[in-house]
């Protein structure tokens, strides 16, 4: 398939230089302020470098990667909240093309659904969106094969910097501020964590997972969420649980029709209880119980392997 | 043995003890004489019910028959049996709560929770590192009937939003296995 990759940032640059090795080409690529557009393919080692030394992908506007040839639009520019814009917008002009569009951004499924469900009955495009929930990991694609209704509840560890935090404290006995701050010296947490300390980043996947459980309709954004931080966890909190056998994890809990995000005790031997930057997804199904699906919930090849499959999904 | 066919079970027996010396042995014999086998006594001396008795709560390993036995013989004993049977008292969960939780009244806090779930706590640690007037942790583990699990969370939740405190919830009981 040619692809065309908005958003040059881990996962889009991963998406541009994996695209080959899955047996696509990438038409056009481009980043905040500049693209770079060839219907015969573009040299993508060559725009990932210039990214990296002039920080921009080429030379044209970047619009014109939106109006250029492709069959996929792959959508990884950074998430937005309220109207998910610009991610929205490419959304938009992908699907009125009849393109189909692969997203990344968690932005528009877990804001606008109905819009982008909307949209896509009134095109020949198609939209797919594993790698916004679990990184790597077949969350979506597996509820899909099981049917939605017959999946009564998703649970999941859907943020690794949290988890890393959280573990961190408990096997180390030490606090938050200081397990925060080494976190980010490791480049595990962003400089700004909020959206991953405060729950927002989870509950936008388990907004989208909703949705896609959601089969009346209902549409579910992060203003349906209950979500609750880690920011207040104490070491001794931690230390409790530990004496009685339970540690704590960020779950976000998808349970007929509500979203729940927030701290909760688990068993420290329960397969909810992944240690450091990994994820779990756990989904209850109707006639198979329980299913784990567990792995790398981040990062810019593991995210770009969801975009990629998603891609071949569309062939 | 002659019942190898019955699985041993556990079970959880709830009294009410009349406050007078003696009682909670003369709860625990016939459990022994009629091949019960004790597996924890919890006895809340310091929780005396609107009666004037005194809670207690055992726990036991017994064939199903014996079991039976067991109720029966407590009862000819003229001990009072409020619930027996793991299918009715049988849901345990644990929360941590942190927070002002001394300048609170931890156990004004505990006793709100009992009244208004039902719940018994059977178990309570106290971590307050910075002393007693600064937030500390405590973990609580709550008996509760089958099927009041949510009412008594509500409970929880309802005192700690009262009292400021965050609470640490258990996940539902799919997500513990």
């Amino acid at each position: 398939m040619r692809l065309a990759v908005i958003g040059a940032g881990a996962v889009g640059s991963s998406v541009v230089e994996l695209a080959a090795d899955y047996g696509h080409s990438v038409t056009a690529f481009a980043d905040s302020g500049s693209a770079v557009v060839d219907a015969a393919g573009i040299d993508t080692d060559a725009a990932l470098e210039r990214k990296r030394t002039d920080g921009a992908v080429g030379s044209v506007d970047p619009s014109e990667a939106l109006s250029a040839d492709y069959d996929a639009l792959v959508e990884a520019t950074p998430t937005t909240l309220g109207d998910a814009q610009p991610g929205f917008g490419h959304v938009e002009a992908a699907l009125e093309r009849d393109r189909h569009v692969v997203l990344a951004n968690k932005g528009p499924v877990a804001e606008r659904y109905a819009d982008i469900r909307e949209l896509e009955r009134e095109s020949a495009g198609r939209v797919l969106f594993e790698a916004t929930v679990g990184g790597a990991m077949p969350v979506l694609s597996t509820i899909a094969d099981f049917d939605p209704r017959h999946i009564s509840a998703v649970r999941g560890v859907l943020n690794g910097t949290a988890n890393f935090i959280l573990s961190r404290m408990a096997t180390e006995g030490l606090d938050y501020e200081h397990v925060l701050a080494e976190a980010q010296d490791l480049g595990v947490a962003e400089a700004d964590p909020t959206f991953d300390v405060d729950g927002t980043d989870a509950a936008l996947k388990g907004v989208i997972v909703a949705n896609v459980l959601a089969d009346d309709g209902t549409e579910y954004t992060l203003t349906d969420a209950d979500v609750e931080g880690i920011q207040e966890i104490t070491g001794s909190a931690l230390e409790l649980a530990r004496e009685d056998g339970r540690t704590v994890r960020l779950v976000a809990e998808v349970v007929e029709g509500s979203v729940r995000v927030g701290p909760r005790l688990v068993p420290e031997n329960a397969p909810l209880a992944v240690s450091g930057t990994r994820n779990i997804a756990q989904l209850e199904t109707e006639h198979a119980g329980q299913l784990n699906i567990s792995g790398r919930g981040a990062g810019g090849p593991e995210t770009a392997s969801a975009v990629l499959a998603d891609v071949g999904r569309l062939e | 043995m002659s019942d190898s066919t019955d699985e041993v079970q556990s079970y959880t027996v709830r009294l009410e003890l009349v406050d007078e010396p003696g009682e909670l042995l003369r709860a625990l014999e016939p459990i022994a004489d009629n091949g019960g086998n004790l597996l924890s006594i919890f006895h809340e001396r310091g929780n005396v019910t609107p009666r004037g008795h005194i809670p207690v709560e055992v726990d036991l390993e017994a064939t199903p028959e014996r079991f039976g036995g067991i109720v029966d013989a407590l009862r000819d004993a003229g001990i009072n049996v409020i619930q027996a049977g793991a299918e009715q008292y049988s849901e345990a969960l644990t929360v941590v709560l942190t927070g002002h939780l001394v300048n609170t009244d931890l156990s004004d806090t505990l006793s709100r929770i009992h009244e208004s779930s039902d719940a018994t706590v059977t178990d309570l640690s106290l971590s307050a590192p910075a002393g007693t007037t600064d937030e500390s942790s405590a973990r609580i583990r709550l008996a509760t009937e089958e099927g009041a699990v949510d009412r008594t969370m509500s409970a929880v939740r309802t005192v700690a939003d009262e009292k400021d405190l965050r609470v640490i919830e258990p996940l539902a009981a799919g997500g513990d296995r």
